[in-house]
């Protein structure tokens, strides 16, 4: 149990994926300008990393493995994500349109958010068991969307602060990306 | 011809030099930036792929049905990426080892896949590659320059040689992730003074 509470803590705070891996960095500047869009990407990105992390270690142990297909893994892991990204905003559209409305625009985003990919590969390389990979998944979500709703906090005072025209827009973005990202420096060493 | 050919070659090399211009691929410029031949390394490997994946695409233009392209520009730049990950461990084996998730991950790099949908599915050939080779050459000179600044300053060296005495203490920051932040900022910041017409 405690392997497990430490592998949630690493993947959430020490090894951020956005501001320690640096994955994930154009949804990360792209979508931060308003509250309401970041939580809706956070949430479409913890729903669809989740599922992507499972069926891509399934996909990984049970076909490529035993096949010795694994240079192949770069082109299977892309077109799993985004056939799964692409199932499940027909099934959201159909069944749950409330859950839809609220992600629908970030969802065809997330195939080339290299944090889903990344999450992946990152699994098969660390060699984690199933449910390893899974607790792996959902931490890196959750890491991500808690570093993206707290920059898009700090991105809405930044509109009210005046700031030098050259550093306008995204270069202020991130620097105080940077600043943020030394924030979470300081979890370094916990684990 | 030849000229529309030059003209999209040097667009990429100023006006529109990503990761500055174009703010997209931000995360291997700050991953793989804490040295220069990492830097340049994977700019070359992004470079290879956005020729090849432009090239192929314009053939393919027209072939594409419009509903399934992103789908079908994905396999493309795919096939690629297994081409270069594959070239890499056959030819450059020590780079590969430190790149490593970052040369899989080319295939979500919002350039290669912004070029293919915005240039290379509506141009000739000639042009779309002309395109791959200036927004490529242009990534590489970015991480390059990216590369050296984080270099020199975070751990007193250039290309993996000490450019400062001994008695220079190297400013740690730079080669951490904060520093990877603040250091792009500010020379998207520096570029913003010198390019605002």
């Amino acid at each position: 149990m405690s392997d497990y509470l430490i592998l949630i803590i690493s993947c959430i705070f020490v090894n951020n994926i956005l501001l320690m891996q640096y994955l994930g960095n154009c949804p990360f500047l792209g979508v931060s300008k308003k509250m309401e869009t970041a939580t809706g990407m956070a949430m479409a990105v913890i729903f669809v990393l989740v599922m992507a992390g499972s069926i891509t270690w399934i996909v990984d142990n049970l076909l490529l493995k035993p096949f010795d297909l694994e240079y192949l893994r770069t082109l299977t892991f892309i077109m799993v994500i985004a056939s799964l990204v692409q199932f499940v905003e027909m099934f959201l559209r159909k069944s749950i349109p409330t859950l839809y409305a609220g992600l629908g625009i970030f969802l065809p985003l997330i195939t080339t958010n290299c944090a889903v990919m990344g999450v992946c590969l990152i699994n098969i390389m660390e060699e984690y068991s199933f449910i390893q990979a899974l607790v792996a998944s959902f931490a890196y979500a959750i890491g991500f969307g808690l570093a993206l709703v707290l920059f898009a906090g700090l991105r809405e005072r930044i509109v009210l602060a005046r700031v030098p025209k050259p550093l306008q827009d995204t270069s202020i973005g991130l620097v105080t990306a940077g600043m943020l990202s030394l924030a979470f420096f300081a979890f370094k060493g916990m684990v | 011809m030849a000229k529309t050919a030059v003209q999209e070659f040097t667009k990429g090399l100023w006006a529109e030099i990503p990761p500055f211009r174009l703010v997209l691929g931000l995360c291997p410029v700050l991953a793989v930036t804490k040295t220069v031949e990492n830097g340049v390394g994977m700019g070359v490997a992004t470079t290879f792929v956005l020729v090849c994946s432009n090239v192929l695409i314009s053939l393919l233009r027209n072939a594409i049905p419009k509903k399934v392209r992103i789908a079908c520009f994905i396999a493309v730049i795919a096939t690629f990426v297994t081409v270069v990950e594959l070239l890499m461990q056959a030819f450059a084996y020590p780079l590969f080892l430190k790149l490593g998730i970052f040369i899989p991950l080319i295939v979500v790099n919002c350039i290669v896949l912004g070029r293919a949908e915005a240039f290379a599915a509506k141009n000739k050939v000639v042009p779309s590659l002309a395109d791959g080779l200036g927004i490529g050459l242009g990534f590489t000179l970015s991480l390059g320059a990216l590369g050296a600044i984080r270099e020199i300053l975070g751990s007193g060296m250039f290309y993996g040689k000490p450019v400062f005495g001994p008695s220079f203490e190297p400013f740690g920051f730079m080669v951490q992730a904060p520093g990877a932040f603040v250091c792009l900022g500010l020379m998207l910041c520096v570029m913003n003074m010198l390019g605002k017409k």
